[in-house]
């Protein structure tokens, strides 16, 4: 009896705006024969990302001078966040990220500098508004896809036409509850789209070593799953494949993966010295793959950018992160008994007792039954 | 489902109770839904949700694939999508690799997001020893659970309790860790109301009253303690307390009763160190010490690895062992 083919898969890899700004006119053709992005867009989305990597840069800088706790910088992959941001309804999809999405999360409505309050040590920034459908940053790595498919899931049980997509960089997927995820919303044909940021550096363990895999893409294959690789810095190329994972999982037709191939241009964090392990020619060769540059590129072509309208990009960028950064610093600090406060709906004795008496007892001494008689 | 002509006659087990709780409150809550290893079709391994898949189809009593983070991450984002979840984690053995998701996102979120993002899931666990099960099927870790902040953790020892409080857990704004001891699932029947009514999570139960030496405990361990007041003299009045939910425990029953005995017993299967016991004893001496007429004691499980099921009965606190606690405290 001759050996069959059991299975047979393959990666596709979509790029439609190259590092030197070159168009491929055929594939940035969506649905209609029309660009999936007009002009006026790609436009929008320029000046838009400008904007984040401002807000990147200063959160930086407030890290360096002792003005805001570790950070971990965006900087280089806001094609990647923006194009899937951009795909996914604001006021509808529900956006489940790690922490290198900002753009992705200002975008569906969170206040800017609540991200600044995350890393400033303020709960207050993980409060997301009513009708902004995201969760807060996620600290362990890994663990929120599972959050996501349970979200799809949920719309799926209440036949709300809804998708959640969910942020992981490349070490993420080498998680137990990765697989999980995957494997849940594949089973259960959830609407959830898996986004994965290749930025090659898990802290100091490069792509190539955490996993034997030639691309992270191919591991969606095992869940019978839609995949796909783009070039993560090109932002019509993640918005067109995000655009199609959102619809179909909208339509019924289950989850995606999406692996976007980008760099992390700055540390994994202020905490982190990348010198330490990377070659700074490799660093210097993606510097020039920055997506900003292209675009850049593509709308000076067009003749719908020029140098003046960048200096007063440049200068709009700075005045927002600078009233970002007011709006962080002149929030007043929590009051102390927040930490009580949330911690149930409702407050147990226990806690009541604690609360009330923080600041003139020890938690034992001197609580005695008369502190019960409330 | 209507009872059987033997349930109404001679009442439910605790098994019947918890799968009347789950049907009705799924008949009266569309957001209900159980998920976990085997629930479904097979009506889960102790057959707690027996029937409940025909009743209602399976999306929304769910076999899962067999993944205990899973259950309890997606269980989480089922909650934050607006429903009501209960997983079932097949044995408190196999807690282990869905603690990440259940101490580290399920019991912070609320505190986390500010109350933007809360996780109403009523976690189902078969728990305890006693039942001559395998490894790992036999465990008491309440205390890992009663110790993380935003959790509650219930465990009933009877029908009447485990109904209501069932039902009180599923209505529950926050994350609610239920035990259920394996060890009395079937080993009697009490009459149970037919109807919906809650028990207020976090409040205890004085089994029997008494007035020199009260005992704590929950579980399954309760008819211990019952089989040993039998054997105890009866000239020695013993007051039992259920605690019926370890956390946020009852402290106002507590310390009620132990200012009234002045003596105190308590017991639970889990390992002596670090058991819930040691925050008993500290809220007694907290509260009651000059009422105190002799040191607590504590009869509880040794700090070694549960043993294979030849010596559990031997590890696990009986009559014996909860009679000569009494009998020391009471000739101090």
């Amino acid at each position: 009896m001759p050996i069959r083919t059991a299975y047979k898969a393959q990666v596709d890899y979509l790029q439609i705006l190259d590092e030197n700004a070159v168009l491929d006119e055929k594939l940035v053709k969506g649905e209609g024969g029309k660009p999936v992005l007009s002009d006026e867009e790609v436009r929008e989305l320029y000046e838009y990302m400008n904007k984040c990597r401002a807000l990147d840069e200063i959160a930086f800088k407030l890290q360096r001078s002792g003005r805001m706790g570790t950070y971990p910088q965006n900087k280089g992959q806001e094609a990647a966040a923006i194009g899937a941001g951009y795909a996914a309804k604001r006021g509808v999809d529900w956006l489940v990220p790690c922490y290198r999405e900002n753009a992705a999360l200002w975008m569906h409505g969170l206040p800017m500098h609540y991200i600044f309050l995350h890393w400033m040590g303020d709960e207050r920034g993980n409060q997301i508004p009513e009708g902004v459908y995201q969760n807060p940053l996620c600290i362990p790595i890994g663990t929120q896809m599972l959050h996501a498919t349970g979200i799809a899931w949920a719309f799926k049980m209440r036949k709300e036409p809804r998708v959640a997509i969910t942020f992981f960089g490349d070490g993420a997927t080498s998680e137990g509850d990765f697989h999980e995820a995957m494997n849940f919303a594949s089973a259960f044909q959830v609407p959830c789209v898996f986004f994965c940021q290749n930025n090659h550096w898990a802290i100091s363990v490069p792509r190539e070593q955490q996993m034997n895999s030639e691309t992270v893409a191919q591991k969606a294959l095992a869940y019978g799953m839609p995949t796909t690789q783009v070039d993560g810095n090109d932002l019509f190329a993640v918005y067109k494949a995000s655009k199609e994972a959102i619809e179909r999982a909208r339509a019924g037709g289950g989850p995606s993966f999406i692996e976007a191939v980008t760099y992390r241009l700055g540390d994994h964090t202020t905490a982190d010295d990348a010198r330490r392990y990377r070659d700074p020619a490799e660093v210097e060769a993606w510097v020039g793959k920055d997506p900003m540059i292209r675009l850049k590129k593509y709308l000076t072509a067009k003749g719908i950018w020029n140098e003046e309208k960048q200096r007063e990009l440049d200068q709009a960028a700075k005045d927002n992160a600078q009233k970002v950064v007011d709006e962080a610093f002149n929030i007043v600090k929590p009051a102390v008994t927040d930490i009580f406060d949330y911690t149930y709906a409702t407050l147990p004795p226990e806690l009541e007792v604690q609360k009330r008496t923080m600041r003139t007892h020890s938690l034992g001494q001197g609580v005695g039954a008369e502190q019960l008689q409330r | 489902m209507p009872r059987t002509e033997k349930q109404q006659s001679e009442g439910l087990t605790l098994v019947d109770a918890i799968n009347e709780a789950l049907a009705q409150e799924m008949e009266r809550d569309e957001r209900v839904v159980c998920l976990g290893e085997d629930v479904g079709l097979n009506g889960g391994v102790f057959r707690v949700t027996d029937g409940l898949q025909k009743r209602f189809g399976d999306t929304r009593v769910i076999d899962t694939p067999l993944a205990e983070s899973g259950i309890m991450g997606t269980a989480i984002g089922l909650a934050m999508g607006g429903m009501r979840p209960i997983p079932e984690i097949q044995f408190e053995g196999f807690l282990g690799p869905a603690y990440d998701q259940l101490v580290n996102h399920a019991a912070r979120y609320r505190t986390r997001s500010r109350g933007a993002i809360t996780i109403p899931m009523t976690v189902r666990v078969p728990w305890g020893g006693g039942i001559h099960a395998p490894e790992l099927h036999s465990d008491s870790p309440e205390s890992i659970y009663i110790h993380q902040p935003g959790l509650k953790v219930v465990i009933p020892s009877t029908p009447y309790d485990a109904k209501g409080l069932l039902l009180a857990a599923i209505r529950d704004p926050d994350p609610v860790v239920f035990f259920e001891p394996k060890r009395v699932y079937r080993s009697y029947r009490e009459q149970v109301p037919e109807g919906d009514y809650t028990i207020e999570i976090g409040k205890a139960k004085v089994v029997s009253e008494g007035t020199d030496v009260t005992i704590l405990t929950y579980g399954a361990s309760v008819f211990q303690c019952l089989e040993a007041m039998d054997k105890l003299p009866e000239d020695i009045s013993v007051e039992l307390i259920d605690l019926r939910t370890v956390s946020p425990v009852d402290k106002d029953a507590i310390i009620a009763s132990v200012t009234k005995t002045g003596r105190c017993v308590i017991v639970h299967e889990a390992p002596k160190t670090c058991g819930f016991g040691a925050e008993l004893a500290t809220i007694i001496q907290e509260h009651c010490f000059l009422s105190m007429k002799a040191p607590v004691q504590r009869v509880a499980g040794f700090d070694t690895i549960m043993p294979y099921y030849k010596l559990e009965l031997e590890y696990l606190p009986n009559a014996d062992r909860v009679v000569e606690a009494v009998t020391q405290v009471m000739a101090y």
